[in-house]
């Protein structure tokens, strides 16, 4: 085996039962590149969250092998998990920010794998840790934002710090879990192009659940369709054709 | 047509018998108080004047006799109530963090968390004086154990409710950035029990004043000792000062908590 097959994630038989006996994913085979996005599309409730959970360990696999560089994340406990998860950073639908904290401590939360208890306690980040900071804000347009609390924010910009904190672990892998879908049309455009636009940039991989095809097709390089949970269609944007669709999410009325 | 013949009831036959049931309860629950109390008729005539004489030998109060006896008294009382709140805290944060479901993921820890607190909550002031005054000896060791032990119960109660109904989504997303359990309830917890925090902590300071002044009743130290002295005396019109004084001070602590409160939250 050549040494680049390892690289990138790469996911075999992976399954997951909520309930015993009833499998959300239903064996799931899927080689990601060390670079790219990549879009997971598919009906609510078919697995995509799940799915992308289960790289970081946020739901537990039943079965199965995640590696992310040659490394199996699936046996991982405690420490080895923790050491895991600070290679990949997560864009949440619902941003998931510490409202009450600043923009700038929200940031920062993606150094928390890095300092200790104290530092953290006494807000004595590393001096290179802040200089990141500053410039990813800047990256994520809200250069004047540092000190606001989270939750004064917009939406869209809520958003863009959740993406920040992400990129502030320097990941080795991007997971977006629907991160446009409680956003306007204009917004979920704007954060799509920022978040493929920096994890390109940053030689990231990305993987993004997302409700909306045309968004899909627009920022993806890959589309992975997914119902019942497993893949029914896997390739290029140009590719994916009403037939797939219909499969996808069933009907046709909606088309 | 149909949709006329529908019959809409707002309780079910076995929600009406409840609802019956319970109003029955409270019927039986107060008759039986009112019989088993005995109020002695004699005493309850004479009562109105027994209360004016009483107030009679309250007037004029004794204000002379406020410095030095009941001011000393009083610090002691401001003292045991601070640092009574103090050790209280001390204790119910951890055993609020063990109790609360969603931070201590063990069933039987939580319930024995749990355990401790209603212990301590079920236990009056009054009666942890009794058990400390009998472990330390009368005096504000005493009552500043009485204080912090009853207040364990209220606080860790409070604390982890709060805890229990935070957000969820922010520890998720600082557990998915590889952070320790320590940096996940420090930066994910602790910023959104903080306002929470900061009320439950001059709320129970602000009962545990009122509590203290009482507690000096059964020896446990502060202006309840001087209160006792007075009654047992029946220099009523030190009593009067002394109950001033305790009303004074409940006002003043009244009006500082909900300044403070609001500059907090």
């Amino acid at each position: 085996m050549q040494a680049g097959a390892m690289q990138g994630l790469i996911i075999k038989g992976l399954v997951k039962e909520y309930v015993p006996g009833k499998p959300v994913l239903r064996g799931i085979n899927l080689a990601i590149a060390p670079q790219g996005i990549t879009a997971v599309i598919g009906p609510s409730g078919t697995g995509k969250s799940t799915l992308l959970r289960c790289i970081n360990r946020l739901v537990e696999p039943t079965a199965g092998e995640i590696l992310l560089n040659g490394q199996d994340l699936v046996p991982l406990r405690g420490r080895g998990l923790r050491m895991a998860r600070r290679r990949i950073g997560m864009v949440f639908q619902e941003y998931n920010l510490v409202e009450r904290l600043t923009v700038m401590e929200n940031v920062l939360s993606g150094r928390l794998g890095y300092v200790s208890l104290w530092q953290a306690w006494m807000r004595r980040y590393p001096d290179a840790d802040i200089a990141r900071a500053f410039s990813l804000l800047d990256a994520v347009g809200l250069p004047e934002q540092a000190t606001r609390r989270a939750d004064a924010l917009s939406g869209g910009q809520r958003q863009r710090v959740g993406i920040a904190r992400a990129l502030m672990q320097q990941p080795e892998l991007l997971l977006a879990d629907e991160p446009t879908s409680s956003l306007d049309p204009r917004t979920a455009v704007e954060i799509m192009e920022l978040m493929t636009g920096l994890s390109t940039s940053a030689g990231v991989p990305l993987v993004v659940n997302i409700h909306n095809v045309d968004l899909a097709r627009r920022f993806a390089q890959r589309i992975i369709g997914m119902a019942g949970g497993e893949i029914v269609f896997d390739g290029p944007p140009e590719a994916l054709q009403s037939e797939h669709l219909r499969q996808i999410y069933g009907g046709e009325d909606w088309l | 047509m149909n949709a006329l013949m529908r019959e809409w009831q707002r309780f079910t036959p076995m929600e009406r018998f409840t609802r019956w049931a319970v109003y029955f309860a409270l019927v039986v629950t107060l008759v039986w108080a009112v019989r088993n109390v005995e109020i002695i008729p004699e005493f309850l005539i004479d009562a109105p004047e027994q209360m004016v004489d009483l107030l009679v030998r309250m007037w004029p109060p004794d204000l002379g006799h406020y410095h030095p006896a009941v001011h000393h008294a009083l610090v002691e009382t401001l003292h045991i109530a601070s640092l009574g709140t103090l050790f209280a805290f001390i204790f119910a944060v951890p055993l609020a963090l063990l109790a609360a479901r969603n931070i201590c993921p063990y069933p039987g820890v939580n319930a024995f968390a749990q355990l401790l607190l209603v212990t301590s909550r079920s236990v009056n002031s009054l009666v942890w004086a009794l058990i400390f005054v009998a472990i330390f000896g009368p005096g504000a060791a005493a009552g500043t154990f009485a204080i912090a032990f009853r207040s364990i119960g209220f606080v860790g109660k409070l604390l982890a409710e709060a805890l229990e109904e935070i957000a969820p989504g922010p520890l998720e997303a600082l557990e998915a950035t590889g952070a320790p359990k320590g940096h996940v309830l420090l930066k994910g917890a602790w910023p959104q029990i903080a306002p929470a925090f900061w009320g439950v902590a001059l709320f129970r300071w602000d009962i545990n004043i009122r509590e203290s002044a009482v507690l000096g009743l059964v020896g446990a130290g502060g202006i309840g000792v001087v209160l006792d002295d007075a009654i047992n005396f029946f220099q009523w019109d030190r009593v009067a000062t002394i109950l001033l004084t305790i009303l004074v001070v409940v006002v003043v602590a009244e009006i500082i908590v909900t300044r403070l409160r609001a500059k907090l939250i």
